[in-house]
């Protein structure tokens, strides 16, 4: 694999169906290193199930995904999809942090436990380093005084910065957010799109499956319209919401904002 | 003559205070027979439920044929069957102790048996985990084999643990059936001693014997079970309060901490 790669994450054509529902009918996109992509649209739209194509939680019909110039999931045999063996579609997740809408914080582990499970039996990492660099990264989140705290005795906004600090401990080269705000109270939605907001600036590659405009217009690098399992349009922020060209944008923004 | 049935209480106590050293042989091999069962009942049972859920259909074919057959006939019927066909070699040597096949064979059915309803709690344990903690630790990289040590089945383990429980304390009872292959146990102990003398105290002594036997282990699941639900942090229930739920609920039956189970 080169180098510098020109995308982090490259969808081309991608499609799938949940029975003779077809949620995905060609999905292409690419995402640049260091870019934030938020991806609006309505519920059943496919944005979260593309994303969870991305790192082949959702197995897909036809079409490339490809994450740091792997292909993910798949091997192409003779011009067809070919499932990969598990070990290297689990090599390639690694890669691929995944932040869920319900957190799925592991219960019976606290904060810091959650955050070191990877680092120290996936990748190997020695235990005290991955302790090290846990610490930081909760102190990152503003959670260091709640390392040890059991992930039931913490609020929806304090498990998802734990979940993310979790995901980042991979040191992901792309991550992915499944509408993480989408299951928490008004009043702790803040706490996590800040977090996420300086993720953006520091620079980490980033696709965001939201119903925060608010910080679409404020992170977002670009912004992604998906509707009935297509990509209808995209653009900067500025572009779409002040200038939207689609009509069905148009109405989706004049819903929500 | 006929031999009158009798009943001394003498002999009750005497069983009870006074053992012999036969007795405690016999004590031993319920105990021993009971715990290899089980934990040959829990891999056995882990297996299958993992062969249920796999994606292969031979493996979930198999894993329902054993549990069809094994929950479908009587555990007596598989302890002669263990007994009288499969070949077993005379004596075998587990380590410090020196088996008779009749021994083996009792052990194996009783294990074979268990694995079959082990299969269902430990399915049903798995189950209770949300789907999102598999997919979270994927999409942390853990393979399905890690994922299921280090997130699913410590979890499960919650929801595995007071019907596993439940389990051994049948088990103990339920060893009681070798004896009929000639395994000499607590309860051949008390038929020998019935058919020497005819007097029905050596089933009462021997029916206090099992009641020692489960209600230490109810206490051991009382501790078990607290140490399980602390992560948890739900209903912290001291250790005292346990101690009498298991005389006041029952042995066996100290499901507190499991409020879907609770009683009041």
């Amino acid at each position: 694999m080169s180098a510098s790669l020109e995308f982090v994450m490259h969808a081309a054509n991608v499609h799938k169906s949940f029975g003779r529902l077809h949620i995905l009918k060609g999905v292409s996109l690419d995402v640049r290193p260091r870019e934030t992509v938020c991806i609006i649209g309505a519920s059943g739209s496919g944005k979260t199930t593309f994303l969870r194509c991305i790192n082949h939680l959702e197995k897909i019909d036809s079409g490339r995904i490809e994450v740091n110039g792997h292909q993910i999931g798949y091997r192409t045999r003779n011009g067809k999809l070919v499932e990969d063996r598990e070990r290297n579609i689990s090599r390639q997740r690694t890669e691929i942090g995944f932040v869920f809408q319900r957190f799925n914080l592991f219960p019976h582990k606290t904060a810091l436990e959650n955050v070191i499970e990877a680092p120290v039996h996936v990748r190997g990492v020695a235990k005290s380093q991955a302790i090290e660099e846990a610490e930081k990264l909760l102190v990152r989140v503003g959670l260091a005084d709640k390392k040890d705290a059991y992930p039931g005795k913490l609020s929806g906004g304090q498990q998802q910065r734990v979940a993310i600090a979790r995901s980042l401990a991979m040191k992901p080269a792309l991550m992915l957010f499944d509408e993480p705000t989408s299951a928490l109270d008004p009043e702790v939605t803040g706490e996590v799109l800040d977090v996420m907001e300086e993720l953006a600036h520091e620079g980490t590659t980033m696709i965001v499956v939201t119903h925060e405009m608010g910080f679409a217009k404020r992170a977002a690098d670009r912004v992604v319209m998906m509707d009935e399992g297509v990509i209808i349009e995209e653009g900067s922020p500025e572009h779409f919401f002040e200038s939207p060209t689609h009509e069905r944008t148009k109405a989706f923004l004049s819903k929500i904002l | 003559m006929i031999a009158a049935i009798q009943f001394s209480w003498h002999v009750v106590w005497s069983r009870i205070v006074d053992p012999n050293s036969v007795f405690a042989h016999a004590l031993w091999a319920t105990v021993y027979i009971s715990i290899v069962a089980q934990i040959m009942g829990i891999l056995l049972g882990l297996v299958a439920a993992l062969m249920r859920m796999s994606r292969l259909t031979p493996f979930r074919f198999l894993s329902g044929l054993y549990v069809l057959v094994f929950r479908g006939t009587p555990v007596l019927v598989q302890i002669m069957f263990f007994y009288l066909v499969i070949p077993l070699p005379n004596v075998i040597d587990f380590g410090a102790f020196s088996l008779k096949s009749s021994f083996a064979a009792g052990i194996l059915a009783l294990g074979i048996n268990e694995g079959a309803y082990m299969r269902e709690i430990i399915r049903a344990g798995i189950d209770s985990i949300e789907r999102g903690q598999m997919e979270a630790a994927k999409s942390l990289g853990m393979r399905y084999g890690l994922a299921m040590r280090r997130i699913v089945l410590p979890q499960a383990a919650r929801v595995i643990v007071p019907p596993l429980g439940n389990e051994f304390n049948n088990m103990m009872k339920t060893s009681s059936l070798v004896s009929i292959i000639g395994v000499y146990e607590l309860f051949a102990d008390a038929q020998q001693g019935y058919s020497a003398s005819f007097d029905a105290a050596y089933f009462v002594a021997v029916a206090f014997w099992y009641l020692v036997l489960t209600s230490i282990w109810s206490f051991f699941q009382a501790l078990i079970e607290r140490k399980l639900a602390v992560s948890e942090h739900d209903n912290e229930i001291s250790l005292k309060e346990r101690a009498v739920a298991i005389w006041t609920e029952g042995g066996g039956m100290v499901r507190s901490a499991w409020p879907w189970r609770a009683r009041a």
